[in-house]
């Protein structure tokens, strides 16, 4: 049966009646905006994520695939706008499979609001739909009841007023690319700046009829400074209490070992630690 | 565990049992009242040493989501005989309320600056101290709303840090952070100041094993302990940023000193 | 079924708590913790070189209802300050007449006025967290601009809780969220506002009112202005916003699949 799970509804409002507090989710406290100009259209994000007042990721990726030529900047709680824009891109590109056609972006802003006003606000995802389609360029802004908006520039999150701001002040129709990239990053910066709950770096994505490119880190106003110490701990000085050395050899004393055969090992990204 | 216990105000403590409802409705007047309080964020740190004592704070003031000024300062000079506390001895930091930290701040000024005057001498720290938490108890069913740290040189000579809670309660101590990051910041302080989960390699076999000694940090090194300690609390705390104001009280007298954080 | 009001649907006592009926009572003692009731929005400032620029448009709201168009939210003391007041009309109106007796009484003193704009807004704050602290706010958040005792630009915010800030430049309300990101980009800090001119700082209020017109739904385009310097206050108080675009809404269909 696809779909949510309703089963412990029951409980946890009768939990939450007792006192029992919700668990927090980590929201996307951010700014995102959008904005079209002459042959495509321009979104932006910043890249805090924050739960309470601390921040859960200095580096999070607002910008979400829906087609190859439609994205999607998600606000509100993170793991809603995760999971509606992978959705809709799932159903999108069956949708397209099954016509023969590109997707279209008021395709995918339909479903989007259908999907989200079924579930009265519950999924938090506040969202900017930007694309290209064979119809033109398309930009809208999703709220999490199922309303939408089309305007040829869009802001949208805790920091959409502050990112409004430059809009309203900087905007003016027919602008080239490169003039409405500089305003998008703008507006994002005043969004970073101003509102406590957006912060880091810039995002950008820029999509024309021909291809869409993603700028991940299109400024990064907000390094980190050096430290003033090391933080290197000498070997040894975490107390041991206990020690039991297991070899590799007699490892299968403890857990099952099934030999792949292979001599490569998995490379993981190297940890970012003191030199 | 700490999941469950309770924000209802009807309720305290634990309670995830079903027989712990009330079955009497509250008595007196409902109303949606007029809140006397408010959280204007930042963070503040203190840590005396052998001769000296720093105390720290940042210089964003916020409510809400919104940054109200990037530059109001939550460190203080107390008890100078001038406004421009030249020649004051004591430092005050207050953070959580601005408007009750700025009352509590004037009224402990005017006490020392009137101590001044009548007994022809400066008050001590420890004086300073105890006075400070009577002001705060003597408003104990309407307190300030602030974690205050009190610092100086004691009569020895020696870093004094006093840390409070909002009524009053008040402890000698090493090293303390308050305000919103005060969680980010005080298991780093246990560990870098009083050298907490550290022992000295090859000092011992398990429970044998020697701590490592405690001893205090120069000045130097605790000025760049304080820079890191912000620099991480403003990476991971949305409400600490903008600025470091640190105060530098040794038998100098009190130095500032002014380094800018990130804005975001 | 039963006679049991729980029967009925009403909220069992073992999963809600009892009914708390207090609710329902509409005597007993007065309370004096109200609500804003007449309401003024946005009030904007910015400090530049000899002094500060400050505006508010002249409405008062209540509720959703423009209800006076007229209303000056910008008022001066003694030719030293300009007041911005935002929230409660009501007690806007009784902080101007205790400001007036303030004035007076200053004005007969032997050595005549002597309070500059840092002073009256060290007084304002009292009084705010006085009334605060009494559990019987002034519903006001007040920008106060003017010059200090050496004479340089002062600008500094007090509220209903007693809360006080001063920065380069201060906005409250919807001002707060809208007007001070563009301020901010001109003047980020004391030095970069001692650069601006007095003509580039009423540029950019200006500006601001114009956003705020076109974005907060409490606000028009009918607003006061004042310069303070230490020369004096100018103050407009019928200015008329300029330069509105509104052209893009012509090209807007729909709000979303509807094409023409």
């Amino acid at each position: 049966m696809p779909g949510f799970d309703f089963s412990n509804h029951t409980r946890n409002a009768a939990l939450h009646a007792r006192g029992v507090p919700l668990p927090k989710s980590t929201s996307t406290g951010t700014t995102i905006v959008g904005c079209i100009f002459d042959g495509g259209v321009v979104i932006a994000a910043d890249t805090r994520a924050t739960s309470g007042p601390i921040v859960a990721d200095k580096n999070c990726e607002k910008l979400h695939y829906i087609a190859p030529q439609i994205w999607c900047a998600g606000a509100g709680t993170a793991a809603d706008t995760e999971f509606t824009t992978a959705l809709i891109s799932s159903q999108l590109e069956l949708h397209s499979l099954s016509t023969g056609r590109k997707p279209r972006v008021v395709t995918c802003m339909t479903m989007l609001k259908q999907h989200l006003f079924r579930y009265q606000g519950h999924i938090g995802a506040y969202l900017v739909v930007a694309g290209v389609d064979p119809t033109g360029v398309g930009l809208f802004t999703v709220h999490a009841h199922g309303s939408t908006d089309k305007l040829p520039y869009v802001t949208m999150g805790s920091g959409s007023l502050a990112a409004m701001s430059v809009f309203e002040t900087q905007w003016k129709p027919s602008l080239t690319q490169e003039e409405a990239v500089k305003l998008a990053s703008n507006a994002i910066q005043a969004g970073i700046f101003n509102d406590l709950g957006s912060g880091s770096n810039v995002d950008v994505a820029i999509i024309t009829k021909d291809k869409t490119t993603l700028k991940r880190g299109y400024v990064r106003p907000n390094q980190r400074s050096e430290k003033q110490k090391s933080y290197i701990f000498a070997r040894g000085t975490t107390a041991v209490l206990n020690e039991k050395i297991i070899r590799k050899e007699e490892i299968s004393k403890y857990v099952s070992v099934h030999d792949l055969g292979s001599e490569e090992t998995a490379s993981g990204e190297k940890m970012d630690i003191d030199a | 565990m700490a999941a469950m216990f309770s924000q209802n105000p009807l309720m305290n403590g634990p309670n995830y049992s079903f027989n712990q409802t009330p079955t009497a409705a509250a008595a007196g007047n409902k109303e949606h009242a007029f809140y006397p309080y408010t959280d204007n964020g930042g963070s503040t740190l203190a840590i005396a040493g052998e001769d000296f004592t720093i105390i720290a704070g940042d210089t964003r003031s916020t409510s809400g989501y919104n940054i109200n000024t990037r530059y109001q300062p939550k460190v203080f000079k107390i008890g100078g005989t001038t406004s421009s506390q030249d020649d004051a001895n004591i430092i005050l930091s207050v953070v959580g309320f601005a408007a009750d930290g700025e009352a509590l701040k004037e009224r402990l000024d005017a006490i020392v600056k009137m101590y001044r005057y009548q007994h022809g001498k400066p008050m001590s720290v420890k004086a300073c101290a105890q006075r400070l938490s009577t002001i705060l108890y003597g408003k104990r069913f309407f307190p300030y709303y602030v974690h205050a740290i009190l610092g100086g040189l004691d009569e020895e000579g020696k870093g004094a840090v006093y840390s409070y809670d909002p009524v009053g309660s008040y402890e000698r101590e090493q090293c303390r952070a308050g305000g919103a990051a005060a969680s980010l910041i005080m298991p780093f302080l246990d560990n870098q100041v009083n050298f907490k989960n550290q022992y000295m390699p090859g000092s011992g076999v398990g429970h044998d094993l020697q701590e490592r000694e405690r001893k205090p940090l120069p000045l130097v090194e605790v000025e760049a302990l304080v820079k890191d300690a912000f620099d991480s609390a403003v990476e991971r705390h949305i409400e600490v940023g903008d600025g470091l104001l640190m105060m530098m009280a040794t038998k100098n007298g009190i130095e500032e000193k002014y380094i800018p954080l990130k804005r975001d | 079924m039963n006679h049991l009001p729980q029967g009925w649907g009403r909220p069992r006592d073992d999963v809600y708590g009892a009914y708390d009926a207090s609710y329902l009572q509409n005597s007993g003692p007065n309370q004096h913790t109200q609500q804003p009731v007449v309401t003024g929005t946005s009030v904007v400032a910015l400090k530049f070189k000899e002094g500060v620029v400050i505006a508010a448009d002249n409405l008062a709201s209540y509720g959703s209802l423009a209800r006076f168009t007229d209303v000056k939210r910008l008022r001066t003391f003694a030719d030293a300050a300009v007041v911005g007041f935002g929230g409660d009309v009501s007690d806007m109106q009784y902080l101007d007449r205790l400001l007036t007796s303030l004035d007076t009484e200053e004005a007969y003193g032997t050595t005549g006025h002597t309070l500059n704009a840092h002073n009256l807004h060290t007084y304002l704050s009292k009084v705010f967290y006085k009334r605060r602290s009494e559990f019987n706010p002034l519903w006001n958040q007040v920008l106060v601009a003017g010059v200090d005792q050496e004479k340089k630009p002062f600008l500094a915010s007090a509220d209903l809780l007693g809360t006080t800030f001063s920065a380069p430049s201060l906005a409250t309300g919807f001002g707060a969220h809208l007007a001070q990101p563009i301020l901010r980009t001109l003047a980020p800090d004391e030095e970069a506002a001692a650069g601006l001119s007095k003509e580039q700082a009423v540029e950019a209020i200006k500006e601001c009112m114009k956003v705020l017109f076109y974005r907060d739904a409490r606000s028009m385009d009918k607003y006061s202005i004042a310069v303070v310097t230490k020369d004096g206050i100018d103050l407009r108080e019928n200015e008329k916003l300029e330069a509105q675009s509104w052209a893009f809404a012509e090209k807007i269909r729909g709000y979303g699949t509807q094409v023409n």
